[in-house]
């Protein structure tokens, strides 16, 4: 037997990720949080036993790169479905996976509800301040001044009304035991969105109640940004509207330095 | 054998649950049954009727074309469903709270003083209980027993209104078959 | 035998879903269908099941969606209005071919209408508000021990077939109290196994529940053909119906749920009077029983048909009997319940022909 040289895996493809190129753009920051959603999977070990819902919007073939069992939901519906399922199978488990419109548009009273009445889910929340699948348009989440194809020159508050943070009204209710929010733009704070999601994730194996953990989310297509812009707008323009740190954090946990 | 009731009256009377006492006591008794309340909007204060259908082959219609007997609690329900009632059937109105005479003439009527009945036996409250027991006497479609079996049935759990309810069924027979 | 008791309707359905299996219940409060969340808000507790009262019909329907999807036997119930939001949900059953049960007690319309009785929405039940090519079984049924064969029979179908399924009474059907025997509790064990069910990817490759096709190779339209293939063997093999009184009828009456009741007392009225007049009462509304009705539909038959709204259903009279028959309506709006003998004054002004109630239909 010939000496096979020794190599030690430094890097490489969770295995709650599909061996599947997803069809985001260059720039997205859906891929990265898949990733980091996937990684923290394996890392507690629940990829089977993970029941996850994609929104309608750019992640809804979230199936086809997600190694799980997943359920498309309707838009904006994913924690109303997500209920039904934790409910009927508490010990599974389950998250959503969800854009700004699914979850602070069009699914708010779903989100705002399942949150306050603390099922015991971990929500994703991808916020790039834009609808990417439709092709631009205005988020609920879109900053003033932000141009979007309904919103010509710029979100307007008189025409367009304001942007919403939904993760603080969400920190308001009772049910609700963690919200953070970190920012997919930099290497330390993609390391920082990690650490979120994975406390996130604890909550829920805890059974101590909601958690969500928004991601501000970089969009170069539809900003019409190059990637590098696209990063830099992030960290210097979304982060003024929307503060990223932690907004409710009733865990109890010690976070380990 | 068919026959309709239409018990009528304000929210608050008891109306639905004579409707009640007379289905469960015709059910212990096998025969075929359909109870069919009124609902409306209001919780408190509105008006209340419900037709109960009795039979020993099968009810179609839950809905009365024109009822055999009107239980009327009140004078808006009478001079609502008196019209309603076929040739020869029977009216039964709780004098206590009706003045109004009878439009009509081809009705058998029966008037109960109820409150003044309840009273005797205890509380205002039981005025319902009297006429469904006068009732029951003056139809014959239950008898005595079979009243208090349907009012126990019907009131499964609240068995402190028991003793009370019996004594004014009780009363509401002594009434028709006494005449006082 | 398990002993005959008096309940109302709405109770009834609720009862009847426990022992047929279901698990899972989510609704949004709607007059006149509250008795049965609340009825099951307390029960489902006693079986170990889950009762939400959702925020809004839209959420409740998605819930029914996630609990489905993982394998448990679920229920919503609402009245029209609600029911249009339900819509939505049902199509996206429908796509994701996941069963579950529907409960519609109609009410007077359109927009908010009234709280009253009404037949107004078959068009809405068997028609869907729903997008895209679909079809939902409506179970329509008459009477108290009814309300349970169909509660049974909407959960079965729904897992045989992998789809929603409608139970459509109205509003006094919830109300009515009748005496009813329950079959016992079906074995959780023994129903059929869900092999499609999410439930973890233990040992077996990632499974999705989805109802979007993107593909460019006709993989919607390749979809589209199967679930039509399903809906092809529905109608084939589970229309429902009952005659009364058919054999020598000179008259034939359609009408199903409530207005067939009331229909069956005009028809023995009627009779009374030398009218031959006998009933057809559909009991699956889709699918439509139409050969049966066909079959009846001789030449020198006359089809009246009854229902409460204004002529829905008698649509699909005409598409099963066509011009073979003379066909006239009645129908009254706006959760106003006509009597028997209103019924029976129909029935006669179309055996005279004289067209003082009613009208004569055009085909």
């Amino acid at each position: 037997m010939s000496a096979e040289p020794v190599y030690k895996k430094v890097f490489g493809r969770p295995e709650s990720l599909k061996e599947a190129a997803t069809h985001y753009c260059p720039g997205c920051g859906h891929s990265i949080a898949h990733r980091l959603v996937a990684e923290c999977l394996d890392e507690l070990g629940l990829r089977e036993k993970t029941i996850g819902v994609p929104p309608v919007g750019c992640a809804v073939l979230a199936y086809n790169y997600f190694n799980f069992d997943m359920i498309e939901a309707p838009h904006g519906r994913a924690l109303a479905v997500a209920t039904g399922i934790k409910r009927v199978q508490p010990d599974k488990f389950v998250l959503s996976y969800q854009g700004d419109g699914d979850l602070a548009a069009i699914g708010t009273a779903e989100t705002i509800h399942a949150a306050n009445r603390g099922e015991m889910i971990s929500a994703i929340f991808i916020n790039n301040a834009i609808y990417g699948m439709t092709g631009g348009q205005m988020a609920p989440t879109t900053l003033l001044g932000q141009n979007a194809t309904t919103a010509p020159g710029g979100r307007d508050p008189e025409l367009h009304g304001w942007p919403i943070d939904i993760s603080r009204m969400l920190a308001l209710c009772d049910g609700v035991v963690y919200v953070e929010r970190c920012t997919l733009s930099s290497i330390k704070q993609i390391r920082k969105a990690k650490k979120a999601i994975k406390k996130s994730f604890q909550c829920q194996l805890d059974r101590l109640g909601f958690s969500l953990v928004e991601l501000l989310s970089p969009c170069p297509t539809n900003w019409k940004l190059s990637t590098q812009d696209s990063w830099d707008w992030v960290s210097e323009e979304m982060v003024k509207v929307y503060p990223v740190g932690v907004i409710k954090d009733t865990t109890g946990y010690e976070d380990k330095k | 054998m068919i026959t309709r009731t239409t018990f009528a009256g304000f929210g608050g009377q008891g109306v639905l649950v004579m409707g009640y006492v007379m289905s469960h006591g015709a059910l212990l008794k096998g025969l075929n049954v359909t109870y069919f309340p009124s609902y409306g909007a209001e919780m408190r204060g509105g008006t209340a009727n419900c037709t109960v259908t009795l039979s020993d082959a099968k009810i179609a219609s839950p809905v009365a074309s024109q009822p055999d007997t009107l239980v009327a609690m009140n004078g808006p329900s009478l001079e609502k469903f008196e019209n309603r009632v076929v040739e020869n059937g029977l009216v039964v109105l709780n004098a206590s709270l009706i003045e109004e005479d009878l439009s009509r003439k081809d009705v058998t009527l029966l008037t109960v003083p109820t409150a003044e009945l309840a009273r005797e036996v205890g509380s205002d409250r039981a005025a319902n209980m009297i006429m469904i027991g006068a009732l029951s006497a003056k139809t014959g479609l239950l008898s005595q027993e079979e009243t208090i079996k349907g009012m126990r049935a019907a009131l499964k759990g609240k068995d402190k209104f028991f003793e009370l309810n019996e004594k004014a069924i009780q009363r509401g027979f002594t009434f028709v078959n006494n005449g006082k | 035998m398990n002993e005959k008791v008096l309940m109302r309707g709405s109770d009834i359905i609720g009862e009847a879903s426990v022992r047929a299996g279901c698990r899972f219940y989510a609704g949004y409060p709607i007059t006149p269908q509250n008795e049965l969340p609340e009825y099951l808000s307390a029960r489902m507790v006693e079986v170990g099941g889950t009762f939400i009262q959702g925020e809004s019909e839209i959420a409740s329907i998605n819930m029914l969606i996630g609990a489905s999807a993982v394998g448990s036997r679920v229920m919503t119930s609402s009245s029209s209005p609600g029911i249009a939001l339900k819509q939505e949900g049902i199509s996206y059953m429908a796509g994701l071919e996941l069963p579950g049960v529907i409960v519609n007690m109609m009410r007077g319309g359109p927009g908010l209408g009234n709280i009253s009785p009404s037949a107004a929405d078959y068009f809405q039940s068997t028609r869907g508000g729903g997008n895209g090519d679909y079809r939902t079984p409506v179970l329509a049924p008459a009477g108290c021990q009814e309300l349970i064969e169909m509660t049974f029979l909407a959960f079965d179908l729904a897992d045989n077939y992998r789809n929603p399924v409608m139970i459509l009474g109205d509003g006094l059907m919830g109300q009515v109290m009748e005496p009813v025997v329950f079959p016992d509790f079906l074995d959780l064990n023994k129903l059929p196994q869900k092999d499609w069910a999410l439930t973890g990817c233990v040992d077996r490759e990632a499974r999705a529940i989805f109802s979007m096709y993107l593909g460019e190779k006709g993989e919607l339209c390749q979809h589209n053909l199967e679930l039509q293939e399903k809906y092809d063997r529905i109608t084939a093999q589970e229309q429902r119906w009952e005659t009364i009184m058919t054999d020598d009828a000179d008259l034939i009456v359609v009408a199903y749920g409530t207005a067939a009741r009331i229909a069956e007392s005009a028809i023995e009225e009627v009779r009374g009077q030398g009218l031959a007049a006998g009933l057809f009462r559909p009991i699956t509304l889709w699918p439509f029983p139409t050969a049966p009705l066909r079959e009846l539909a001789q030449k020198g038959r006359k089809i009246a048909v009854f229902e409460l709204c204004l002529g829905q259903m008698v649509e699909d009279v005409i598409l099963s009997v066509g011009e073979r028959v003379e066909i006239s309506f009645h129908g009254v709006p706006g959760g106003v319940i006509p009597t028997p003998a209103e019924v029976a004054e129909f029935l006669n002004s179309v055996a005279k022909g004289d067209g003082k109630v009613g009208r004569r239909i055009e085909v």
